[in-house]
């Protein structure tokens, strides 16, 4: 996996990038350099690969401009060839197929979820960031049967 | 280096106040600069810990306001920001000012008022120190908690009861405390069936949106005698900070926090004691699972083992290592930049004798200051003059 990079850079298809870094390791969100101080050296798309939940909450009391119930989960995504700590991420997850809002989500610690594309997932100058600094959509994770 | 003494210390009411945060500041200040008996022109640094004036009420600039309120001018000073922990990075840069010399006296007053915004708002104000890839999932720091906990509980087979025991045990210590914002003993029911906030934590796992400040005045302990009793100060034997990620899944284990680790195990060695030595602790319990990861992490416990000393009464004001007895930030109350500053005036006021109804018998203390979810850390231990 070190040294490739598997987002394609003429597609308009939103990617869920990953870097990846000299010494093999993966990080998301990238970062300028690995968590070792190795240089990046790639990307990888998170897109298309499954993972499993390794714990969630539902929140109740969300601030402004976030859904609620907000269930959040952190997924672990299976990289077999990369080295270095597994691959994580946190997001919302959904139980819709095209990332829309739902309700609180049924989820557990080892389902296995797909990262859903939604195109906000939070308003934009709702709360305190301000909106051009940022962007605001991104991938939710949906419970594959 | 310098040994350092505080040689004075106060905290003001903490809870829902009318004071803004100059006012806070000045209260908190003031206080401290009588209890060592000196006054605001001897100052030579001046520090104030606060997280987020500007956001919160749009005052900036507030060191040199306080300077200007206790004619403290022309001392040097600064703010300290470190989120939640920028009481105890105060702390870190006031330990800093005199060990290296350049400072003969130094005060921090740490403080923040934050109730004036709805609990939305100061949350969102809190959890933008989140990254941006977290941030526009919603993410907040008691969601953190509520994920660390749910895992916490699977990885280690820790009944849920167990996070309830934490705030039952930092309410009742609270009741002791005259400047805690809840004086009021809650049972483990009323906490089980307290609202959900972020599943599997209820209400009463977290800590409240406060108004308040702290203060501190520091010394080289050679000279701490000439300005109180010899049983009046207290010196710091070893103080740690340390940073984890920025992003929170990004770490290798989610229940572990390595900044804890890391900032405890640079003050152990200064202070040349270990784990066992420490007769009191103040644990930043923001949310009742913090308290069990701090003090695994701490290595007062074997990882896992936390919860079942708080079932066994271990962390009790009468076990054998009471943590909290002020009441944690759970009964107290978290002024974002007054808690760190006021978990040392805790530790501070156990180990000079000075605690009260609160008083365990201790030599030594730790106060452990965290900001973000674990993200910055510092750790202050604390010993009796003699």
């Amino acid at each position: 996996m070190t040294d490739t990079d598997d987002a394609d850079p003429s597609s308009d298809d939103p990617v869920f990038e990953a870097a990846v870094y000299a010494d093999g390791t993966v990080s998301y969100p990238p970062h300028p350099v690995g968590p070792n101080g190795a240089e990046r050296t790639g990307t990888v798309d998170l897109r298309e690969r499954e993972a499993r939940v390794v714990t969630w909450t539902t929140s109740t009391a969300t601030p402004p401009g976030v859904r609620e119930p907000n269930t959040l989960a952190i997924v672990e995504f299976a990289l077999d060839d990369a080295d270095g700590p597994p691959v994580r991420a946190l997001g919302q997850v959904t139980a819709a197929g095209d990332g829309s809002d739902a309700e609180a989500v049924d989820v557990a610690i080892g389902d296995r979820v797909e990262p859903v594309y939604a195109d906000e997932l939070r308003k934009p100058g709702a709360g305190i960031r301000e909106p051009e600094s940022q962007a605001w959509d991104g991938f939710r994770f949906r419970p594959v049967e | 280096m310098e040994r350092v003494a505080i040689i004075g210390a106060s905290m003001t009411q903490f809870g829902q106040r009318d004071a803004w945060v100059r006012e806070l500041l000045a209260e908190a200040g003031a206080a401290a600069l009588d209890d060592a008996g000196i006054d605001g022109g001897d100052l030579d640094h001046l520090y104030v810990s606060n997280m987020a004036s500007g956001e919160f009420e749009g005052q900036t600039g507030v060191p040199n306001a306080l300077a200007h309120d206790l004619a403290a001018t022309p001392a040097y000073t600064a703010r300290i920001d470190q989120t939640s922990s920028s009481g105890g990075a105060g702390v870190y840069a006031a330990w800093q000012s005199v060990a290296s010399g350049a400072s003969d006296l130094t005060m921090l007053v740490g403080g923040e008022k934050m109730t004036h915004r709805s609990t939305a708002e100061a949350t969102d104000v809190i959890a933008s120190l989140t990254h941006p890839v977290e941030y526009k999932h919603g993410v907040t720091l008691p969601s953190f908690a509520g994920l660390t906990a749910r895992l916490y509980l699977d990885t280690y087979d820790a009944p849920r009861e167990s996070l309830g025991k934490v705030a039952v045990k930092n309410h009742a210590n609270g009741v002791d405390n005259p400047h805690a914002q809840f004086r009021k003993r809650v049972d483990l029911d009323t906490v089980l069936e307290s609202p959900m906030v972020a599943d599997p934590l209820r209400l009463y796992d977290f800590c409240p949106i406060t108004d308040g400040s702290a203060a501190l005045v520091f010394c080289p302990a050679d000279v701490a005698e000439t300005h109180v009793d010899g049983d009046d100060y207290a010196v710091i034997s070893g103080i740690g900070g340390a940073t984890d990620t920025h992003v929170v899944h990004e770490r290798p284990d989610p229940t572990t926090m390595g900044g804890v680790a890391d900032s405890s195990a640079v003050a152990y060695e200064m202070a040349d004691v270990g784990p066992d030595d420490i007769d009191v602790a103040e644990l930043h319990d923001m949310f009742t699972i913090l308290e069990f990861l701090q003090s695994e992490d701490l290595g007062f416990f074997e990882k896992g083992e936390g919860w079942r000393a708080v079932e066994a009464g271990v962390t009790d004001r009468d076990g054998e290592l009471p943590i909290n007895t002020s009441g944690g930030l759970k009964s107290k109350g978290h002024p974002l930049g007054a808690s760190g500053v006021a978990q040392v005036y805790e530790i501070y006021s156990q180990v000079t004798g000075d605690a009260g109804p609160r008083q365990v018998d201790a030599d030594v203390g730790l106060a452990c200051n965290v900001g973000g979810f674990g993200n910055c850390v510092t750790t202050t231990i604390l010993e009796e003059s003699a």
